[in-house]
C-alpha cells in the first residue's frame, strides 16, 4: 500500500487514540505533576489513584451501584423488548405503525425532560435512591432501542419458521425460547451490548435519582471537589476505569454489531 | 422399508367443505368442496396466485376458512390447532431449524411428540439413509446446498409418519438434475409411508410424473378433480386444458356444417361420431403442441396436413417447438428430435385428430 494511503488511518487513529492516552498518562500521575506543567509521559510514576479507588468504599461502591442497575436494566428491556419487538414484526394490527413510531420518539427526547418527573414520581413511591429507580428510569429509551433493533433481527426470520415449528408440534412458548431466541440469538446481543452501554453513560437520570444507597459511578466523579481541591489524577483513574465494562462487553458482540448495521438497526 | 408402518397409522381422508377464504375484500378461495383421496398422492394443479398455497395452509390450519368446514376422516377440524392436526409440511424454500444440526432438525417432530432417545435416533438414523443424509448428521443446516438441505425438510416430513403430508412446490427451487431425482423418489416415499399426500406444484409434467390425483386450480376454483391422467385425455373444460399443457395448447375456432369439420380456410375433416349428432355452428378446438407433429403421415386417416409459415424454431431439450403462423393465428407444434428451420420458411405439419379436444363456445368440454 502507498504510504499516503497508509498515512490517513494512521493520523485518524492516532487522534481517536490521543485523549484515551491523555487520560490513562493522568491516572499514573500525582495530582501535583497534573497541575505542575506539560508532560507526555508520567514523571513520578504512581499506582496510588487505583489503590484509593480499589480500597475506598465512596468510589468502589459507585461502580458497583452503576453495574448493579445497568444490569437489571439491561435485563428488563431485553425481556420486555423481546415479546414486543415479535408482536411488532409479525402481526398487522390497528396502529401498528404509529405505535412503533412513537416507541422511537421515547429516544429522541432528552433525558433532562423527564427528570423531574422522574424524582417526583420515585420520591413519592419510596423508590428514591434505589437501584430499581435508575434501572426504571433508563427503561425509557433503552426499551425502545432494543424494540427496533430486535424488530430488525426478527423480521430477517421468515414467518414460515414459526409455521413449520406449530406443524411439528411446537407450542408457542416452547417455540420462541428453544428455536426463535436462538435464531435471532446475535441481535439479543446487539441489543443487550446497546442497552448495556447507554445505561453506563447516561449521567443526568442516574445522579438527579440516587443520593447515597445507591449512588452511581457518574455522580461521584463529579462530585470530587474534596477540600484538598480537585483530585484531578483520581479523576483520571476513576474516568480509565469506566471503559473497561464497555471494552468488555463490545469484546463479545463486536461480530454481531456489524451484522446490525447492515440491517439498518444499530 | 416402510410397508409395515403404512398401517401403524389410521387412513385420512381429506375433505373442504364449502370453504371461502376472503382476506381484506379480496376472495382468494371461492367456494370450494373437495374431497381428497386418502393414502394417495393429491396434486393441487395450477398457476401462480391460482390457490395452491391458501388451500394447502387451510388443510394444515395456518389460516382458517372464512366461512365452510374442513374435515380430516369425517371429523371436523375447522378450529383444531395445528399442533393437534398431526400433519406434515415442506415449503419452496428450504425452511429449517437454523441452529439446530441436521440431526436434530430431523429429530424435532419425535422430541416434541416425547419419543424416547433410542427410538429417535433408529428412526433418524434409517430416514437419513433413505435420503442419503447419513454423513452429514452432525453438520450445521447451513453449511449444505439447497438440495440437501430440502432433503432435511422432507425427512422431517417422513419421519413423523404424519397421517397427512403437505408439499408447497417442493422441487422448485432445486437445480434441474436434483429436481428430476427427487420427483422420481417422491411418489416412492410417500406411497410407502402411508400418508395422505397433497402437492402443490405450477408444473403440468410434474403432476403427470407424480401421478395419483390432481386438482386443477383457476383463481381461487377448482376446475376438475379426478385421476391425473383421466384430466390430462379429458380436461373438463378449456383453462384446464390450458393449465394442463406445456407448451400452451393451441386453441382456434372450428365449423361445424352436416358432417365436415372445418378451420375455415386450413383443413377440413370428416366430424368424429361423438360430434354427429350435435348441431352446425362455431366450436373451439384445442390442439397440444405434440399433436401438430413435423413426421410426415400424409395418408394416414387420423392425421391431416397443415401448413404455415415458420416464426422461430426453438430446442427444448431433444424436442423441437416451432412457432408458425397459419393464416392469421399463431400455432406451436412439438416434435421429437432436433429440427433447424429458418424464419420465413413455409413448412407442413400434421395434426393428429385423436388428440383433437372440442369445446363449446363458454369453454366447456365436449367428449
Amino acid at each position: 500500500m502507498p504510504l499516503h494511503q497508509r498515512l490517513v488511518p494512521a493520523v485518524y487513529i492516532l487522534f481517536l487514540m490521543l485523549p484515551i492516552y491523555w487520560l490513562l498518562s493522568m491516572s499514573f500521575k500525582t495530582t501535583n505533576e497534573i497541575l505542575g506543567g506539560f508532560s507526555l509521559f508520567p514523571q513520578d510514576f504512581t499506582l496510588e489513584n487505583y489503590i484509593e479507588i480499589f480500597t475506598d468504599p465512596t468510589w468502589y461502591r459507585g461502580y458497583l451501584n452503576s453495574i448493579t442497575y445497568v444490569v437489571i436494566n439491561t435485563v428488563i428491556s431485553v425481556t420486555v423488548a423481546l415479546p414486543a419487538a415479535y408482536a411488532f414484526s409479525r402481526y398487522r394490527f390497528l396502529g401498528d405503525k404509529h405505535l412503533f413510531f412513537w416507541l422511537l420518539t421515547n429516544r429522541m427526547a432528552p433525558p433532562a425532560v423527564f427528570a423531574l418527573p422522574f424524582f417526583q414520581l420515585y420520591a413519592a413511591i419510596d423508590l428514591y435512591d434505589t437501584h430499581i429507580a435508575v434501572a426504571l428510569a433508563h427503561c425509557l429509551f433503552n426499551i425502545p432501542l432494543a424494540v427496533w433493533i430486535l424488530e430488525g433481527f426478527m423480521s430477517g426470520v421468515p414467518k414460515q419458521l414459526d409455521e413449520m415449528a406449530y406443524v411439528d408440534g411446537y407450542s408457542f412458548p416452547r417455540f420462541f425460547v428453544r428455536i426463535f431466541m436462538p435464531a435471532i440469538a446475535s441481535g439479543i446481543g446487539v441489543a443487550a451490548f446497546f442497552c448495556f452501554m447507554y445505561s453506563w453513560v447516561e449521567m443526568l437520570l442516574s445522579k438527579t435519582l440516587t443520593s447515597v444507597a445507591a449512588k452511581s459511578i457518574a455522580a461521584t466523579m463529579t462530585r470530587t471537589a474534596s477540600t484538598a481541591g480537585y483530585e484531578l489524577g483520581l479523576l483520571a483513574a476513576a474516568g480509565a476505569l469506566t471503559i473497561i465494562p464497555g471494552a468488555i462487553v463490545i469484546y463479545f458482540v463486536r461480530n454481531y454489531i456489524a451484522k446490525g448495521f447492515s440491517l439498518g438497526r444499530v | 422399508m416402510f410397508a409395515a408402518s403404512a398401517t401403524r397409522f389410521p387412513a385420512l381422508s381429506v375433505e373442504l367443505k364449502n370453504v371461502t377464504r376472503v382476506v381484506d375484500g379480496m376472495t382468494h378461495i371461492h367456494p370450494t368442496n373437495l374431497s381428497l383421496q386418502d393414502r394417495e398422492f393429491n396434486v393441487l394443479l395450477g398457476a401462480t396466485l391460482s390457490g395452491k398455497t391458501t388451500f394447502l395452509r387451510l388443510m394444515a390450519g395456518l389460516e382458517r376458512p372464512s366461512s365452510g368446514e374442513v374435515w380430516f376422516s369425517g371429523q371436523n377440524v375447522t378450529s383444531v390447532s395445528v399442533q393437534k392436526r398431526n400433519i406434515a409440511m415442506v415449503y419452496q424454500d428450504f425452511i429449517n431449524y437454523p441452529n439446530f444440526s441436521v440431526f436434530e432438525n430431523i429429530a424435532s417432530p419425535l422430541k416434541v411428540a416425547g419419543k424416547k432417545p433410542d427410538q429417535i435416533n433408529q428412526e433418524v438414523g434409517k430416514m437419513a439413509e433413505l435420503l442419503k443424509l447419513s454423513e452429514f448428521l452432525d453438520r450445521d443446516v447451513a453449511s449444505l446446498s439447497g438440495g440437501q438441505q430440502q432433503r432435511i425438510a422432507l425427512a422431517r416430513a417422513l419421519v413423523k409418519k404424519a397421517s397427512l403430508v403437505l408439499l408447497d412446490e417442493p422441487l422448485a427451487n432445486l437445480d434441474y438434475k436434483l429436481r428430476e431425482q427427487l420427483r422420481e423418489e417422491l411418489p416412492r416415499l410417500f406411497a410407502a409411508s402411508g400418508s395422505t399426500v397433497v402437492y402443490a406444484t405450477s408444473e403440468p409434467e410434474e403432476a403427470l410424473m407424480l401421478g395419483g390425483h390432481t386438482a386443477m386450480l383457476y383463481e381461487g376454483k377448482v376446475m376438475q378433480y379426478g385421476k391425473t391422467t383421466d384430466i390430462y385425455r379429458h380436461p373438463g373444460n378449456l383453462e384446464s386444458a390450458r393449465i394442463f399443457s406445456h407448451p400452451p395448447i393451441n386453441v382456434t375456432t372450428v365449423v361445424k356444417s352436416s358432417d365436415m369439420m372445418a378451420i375455415p380456410g386450413i383443413a377440413n375433416w370428416q366430424c368424429p361420431e361423438s360430434f354427429s349428432s350435435r348441431p352446425n355452428g362455431e366450436y373451439l378446438l384445442g390442439v397440444r403442441p405434440h399433436h401438430l407433429s413435423l413426421a410426415n403421415l400424409e395418408g394416414s386417416d387420423n392425421h391431416i396436413p397443415v401448413s404455415g409459415t415458420v416464426q422461430l424454431a426453438e430446442i427444448s431439450g431433444s424436442t423441437s417447438l416451432i412457432h408458425m403462423r397459419i393464416n392469421d393465428s399463431d400455432w406451436i407444434s412439438e416434435s421429437g428430435g432436433i429440427h433447424a428451420y429458418s424464419i420465413g420458411e413455409s413448412i407442413n405439419v400434421y395434426m393428429h385428430l385423436d388428440g383433437c379436444l372440442y369445446f363449446n363456445r363458454d369453454g366447456s368440454a365436449i367428449h
